[in-house]
């Protein structure tokens, strides 16, 4: 009897709240998934959402588990700022930068899942083992979360706790070395840049704008030419590829760019 | 609940974002899989911090933080120096330590 209630107390001690487990049935699957779809979605930008949502799902489970300050600081720091930072470079190295699909090493997906199965299920064995004890953070806790972790950040943990701050000055003092490029060439001057431009041969001057002494000044309007023919360079190229172009009522068939410089020639 | 859940939940996190780094070829995608690892050690962190009711774990979680966003900074500054030289952010590419 004694021992029946002793094992039922220890199962209470045990388990957690009600609302705690509807907290981690939710979010646990939601986080195992959002890392799935990191593996598995074609596209970074993908891939780094989905894991913004695997961190939060976290972030959630870490307020749940009575570490309040820790969910708060990933979600300000990982979410807010790291995800961010992985968003800013897939914009700079190219979003469009497509996965190789091609296997450089024969064998080695296959060799990489079951690795990584046989690595987890190892993992989950060998924890299983293990002697659940839940004390509980409620003491821990008693005088606030941040106060209990400020105790200890400053008091046993303060020498790695200035190493850290060793860490971040290198590690901001790396990335701006890493990142800076010098310039090996001087900068070109406005008289340079003027020359190339008259030089290369191109249209030098703004292209004409749509709509101009033409009936109506919509985009897919052609300009007007002084003698009464469309002018094809004032409507975009993707206009006049798909065809969208409107026919200038009373004029004549429009003048590609050959056929007005051909047309410049004569006039000479 | 046991609160063991949480650790095979880390566990399962921990796997997926080791398949991650060894089957992606996208050097970003691959970091990301690192940041998946790092999340779920951080879990297993909180939670033995919570079954042992000592605030340790969490102090040792938060310097996994810190250590993860300085290595953040340094690997994308060395994935945009990469991507700068060679146009390509595929881990396959940067094969000139090889010889």
């Amino acid at each position: 009897m004694s021992t029946a209630a002793a094992i039922a107390a220890a199962a209470t001690s045990a388990n957690t709240s009600t609302g705690e487990a509807v907290t981690f049935w939710l979010l646990g699957p939601l986080a195992v998934l959002g890392a799935f779809g990191v593996l598995f979605s074609r596209k970074a930008v993908h891939s780094a959402l989905l894991l913004a949502l695997t961190m939060l799902s976290l972030a959630v489970l870490y307020l749940a588990q009575d570490a309040p300050f820790l969910g708060v600081v990933q979600a300000v720091v990982y979410t807010g700022a790291v995800m961010m930072l992985f968003l800013f470079v897939l914009m700079l190295v190219g979003v469009d930068s497509a996965d190789s699909l091609v296997e450089t090493l024969r064998g080695q997906r296959i060799a990489a899942v079951v690795a990584a199965i046989g690595f987890g299920t190892l993992l989950i064995l060998s924890i299983g083992g293990a002697v659940v004890t839940n004390v509980g953070l409620d003491k821990a806790n008693s005088g606030g979360n941040v106060q209990g972790l400020a105790d200890l950040i400053f008091s046993r943990y303060v020498f790695a706790f200035e190493v850290t701050s060793a860490l971040l000055i290198t590690a901001a003092m790396g990335a701006m070395v890493l990142a800076h490029r010098e310039r090996h060439e001087a900068r070109a001057t406005q008289r340079e840049l003027s020359e190339a431009r008259f030089r290369g041969g191109q249209h030098p001057a703004p292209l004409p704008g749509p709509g101009v002494f033409a009936r109506h000044n919509a985009v897919d309007t052609p300009a007007l030419l002084p003698d009464g023919t469309a002018a094809e360079l004032s409507i975009s190229r993707v206009l006049a590829a798909r065809g969208d172009m409107r026919p200038v009522p009373g004029a004549e068939t429009s003048a590609s760019p050959a056929e007005l410089a051909r047309r410049d020639e004569g006039d000479r | 609940m046991n609160p063991m859940n949480y650790v095979y939940l880390s566990a399962i996190l921990f796997s997926v974002g080791a398949a991650g780094v060894l089957l992606r070829r996208n050097a970003i995608v691959v970091f990301m899989c690192i940041e998946l690892m790092l999340n779920a050690t951080n879990l297993a962190f909180v939670t033995f911090a919570r079954m042992q009711g000592s605030l340790d774990g969490q102090v040792i979680a938060f310097f996994v933080m810190v250590v993860a966003a300085a290595e953040v900074v340094v690997g994308l500054a060395i994935i945009v120096t990469i991507f700068r030289t060679r146009r390509s952010a595929s881990v396959d590419g940067a094969n000139l330590l090889k010889y």
